[in-house]
């Protein structure tokens, strides 16, 4: 199988100065925040590639860039070797667009409140043109909702109703990748599991590629086929479920799964993960996990770790073994 | 399943847009409101009578054929001396009927007050637009020359332009531009808070992800302005277009009412206080007064629906 997607030494950085005027007067110099820092990871057609990481990680400044939301300070994302944001074009680049969906995390915000679900939906296809008959009805019998509801309008639905709207339109222009941005997240409980239940049926059922952006480790757990676990817009470690769960090799991975609540733990102690998450305008030296990390050592400190292989996992890190 | 679709025929569930406005919250704040009903009737009536004034006046005020110089000064409801004709609200100097004249005055009024509020509207809209959702210095240039006129009275604004507009039509075309250069000047001087309104409610719905999955797909920044982020900022510009409409009348009123307005051969609301206002002291009260009366019920009720209709929009207030 070849790679269908493949981002190369992809970063991103956002100027957070203050104005122009406040800088003379306060004699500061520019500020930039570095979300996203060199990260490499290749999507195999027909996967689900997880990306995981706390708040602020540039897990979702990632999966905008990848479907040309944000462009990359620097990097290449190359979706079939086009790359969206330096592709000239306009042919390719509308080919690219129609194969690519996202699917955000707030279902409240993520449909038009104006906009009945029919219009919504067929939206996608409107754009690049294409039959517009009875495909709202259709889109909305496959994701579990009554093909009546297309002349309803958003508010009318509940949650994790709304997400199945927003499933549908990102299934309307028949994409192949989708990136999936919490999908769940906003979402109780009960229906987080019919929701990620549909996209796995969804996936085998059309050959879909995702691209699932999360928090929540046990739904990695359940849908990822490889899993990147990022840490301050760096890629720390990359493995199958499998290795990853059971022999993690990264201290920062192992230090996010003993804090995932667990059933069988039930009145367990746990060690709460020490520290936070650093400020990304001034990132530590070296290793940006050290000053959490509790086997750093001194070339932690001086030396930004390269990925290398251990075991079946891609680790940034100097000790791992 | 909590998601499971609900049983429904399809044609039961799509209602029509009468239908849905009828069991609207909107609809029912209107019924329950005497402000919301006393000022819509009388909107209503004054714009209705202003549209059908041919058909309602007795007399045509500007057809010099119908004019009897006799006729002039009769006192409202009272027989004139001369020709025993009787008005119903008494007739100026040159025998007119002031009751056809405040008619065929308040279609001027009520044009050059709509027309203006929409050129203002269709101008705020699209500056607005540009501003929030493109920033940069396009919205520095917008903002900072909104600030600075607002720096300005906006009657003076509008004297301005219409000084200036004056000064470049020909002599022969000037009695037929006026309007539509009144039109012009009061829509310029008051397009700033639509703009500004507009470009808050961009800022807003911009950073939304609806708008995100229409960039993702490709959608021009025109069909993302119009189509997506125009519709959920359209309801505060609704309450401040009703309420400039009001202000936008007297704006025009005050203008005409300075001479610099409608010409005395289309006249306004205000050129007819104007001319009546020279009457005022030497007794003949009523060709002042009721076209005075008639501005005032106008722009009073215009100005309470329009400030109704801000609380009833606003979900903060409910």
């Amino acid at each position: 199988m070849s790679a269908f997607v493949t981002v190369k030494g992809l970063t991103c950085v956002f100027d957070v100065s203050k104005p122009w005027l406040n800088r003379v007067l306060e004699r500061r110099g520019k500020a930039f925040l570095t979300a996203v820092s060199d990260v490499d990871f290749q999507v195999e057609e027909r996967t689900t590639y997880a990306l995981v990481g706390e708040s602020g990680s540039g897990k979702s400044t990632i999966g905008r860039m990848l479907v040309g939301l944000l462009r990359p300070s620097d990097g290449d994302v190359e979706i079939e070797g086009i790359n969206l944001a330096r592709e000239e074009d306009p042919a390719k680049v509308a080919s690219v667009r129609a194969k690519i969906q996202m699917i955000f995390q707030d279902p409240y915000a993520s449909l038009n409140p104006r906009w009945r679900v029919r219009d919504i939906i067929t939206e996608p296809v409107l754009t690049q043109g294409g039959d517009l008959e009875g495909l709202a009805e259709k889109l909305l019998q496959q994701v579990g909702l009554h093909p009546s509801d297309a002349g309803k309008f958003p508010h009318e639905f509940s949650g994790g109703q709304r997400q199945r709207i927003c499933i549908a339109r990102a299934l309307a222009s028949q994409p192949r990748l989708i990136v999936c941005d919490e999908p769940t997240s906003a979402l109780d409980v009960s229906v987080q599991a019919q929701v990620l239940n549909l996209m796995s049926d969804l996936k085998d059922e059309l050959g879909l590629t995702y691209l699932l952006i999360t928090h929540d480790l046990t739904v990695v757990r359940h849908m990822a086929d490889r899993i990147g676990v990022l840490y301050l817009g760096r890629l720390v470690e990359e493995a199958d479920p499998h290795s990853l769960f059971e022999t993690p090799k990264h201290p920062y991975t192992q230090m996010l799964l003993d804090a995932a609540p667990r059933v069988d733990g039930f009145g367990r102690e746990v060690p709460p993960p020490q520290g936070e998450i650093p400020d990304p305008i001034n990132p530590p030296s070296g290793c940006t996990f050290h000053p959490r990390c509790p086997i750093a050592t001194d070339i932690c400190r001086r030396e930004r770790p390269a990925t290398r292989k251990v075991g079946n996992a891609l680790v940034a890190c100097h000790l791992a073994e | 399943m909590t998601d499971a679709p609900l049983p429904a025929t399809a044609k039961a569930r799509e209602k029509g847009r009468w239908e849905r406005f009828r069991e609207s919250d909107f609809f029912y704040a209107f019924k329950r409101s005497p402000v919301a009903l006393v000022s819509f009737g009388v909107v209503s009536v004054l714009v209705l009578s202003a549209i059908f004034a041919p058909l309602i006046a007795p007399t045509n005020p500007f057809d010099p054929a119908s004019l009897d110089l006799m006729n002039g000064f009769t006192p409202p409801m009272e027989p004139n001396a001369f020709t025993g004709s009787s008005f119903l609200m008494g007739t100026d100097d040159q025998g007119r009927d002031v009751f056809s004249t405040i008619l065929y005055g308040m279609r001027i009024s009520l044009f050059v007050g709509a027309a203006a509020v929409l050129f203002a509207m269709v101008l705020g809209i699209v500056m607005g637009l540009i501003s929030g959702y493109f920033g940069g210095w396009a919205d520095t240039v917008i903002m900072r020359v909104a600030d600075v006129q607002l720096t300005f009275p906006s009657i003076l604004v509008a004297m301005l332009i219409f000084g200036i507009a004056k000064g470049v039509t020909p002599i022969e075309y000037r009695d037929q531009m006026a309007i539509w250069v009144l039109i012009l000047a009061i829509g310029l001087s008051d397009w700033v808070q639509f703009a500004r309104v507009v470009r808050g409610a961009t800022l807003v719905e911009k950073n939304k992800d609806y708008v995100a999955a229409a960039r993702l797909i490709g959608r021009s920044p025109w069909a993302i302005m119009t189509r997506h982020i125009l519709p959920n900022a359209l309801s505060p510009v609704l309450v401040i277009a009703t309420i400039s409409l009001a202000l936008a009348i007297i704006a025009e009123a005050t203008l005409s009412f300075l001479g610099v307005g409608a010409p005395p051969t289309q006249p306004s609301l205000g050129t007819l206080i104007r001319i009546g206002q020279g009457f005022l002291f030497s007794g003949e009260w009523w060709i002042l007064f009721f076209p005075a009366c008639t501005l005032l019920a106008l722009a009073l009720s215009v100005n309470m629906l329009g400030d109704w209709l801000r609380d009833a929009l606003n979900p903060r207030l409910r």
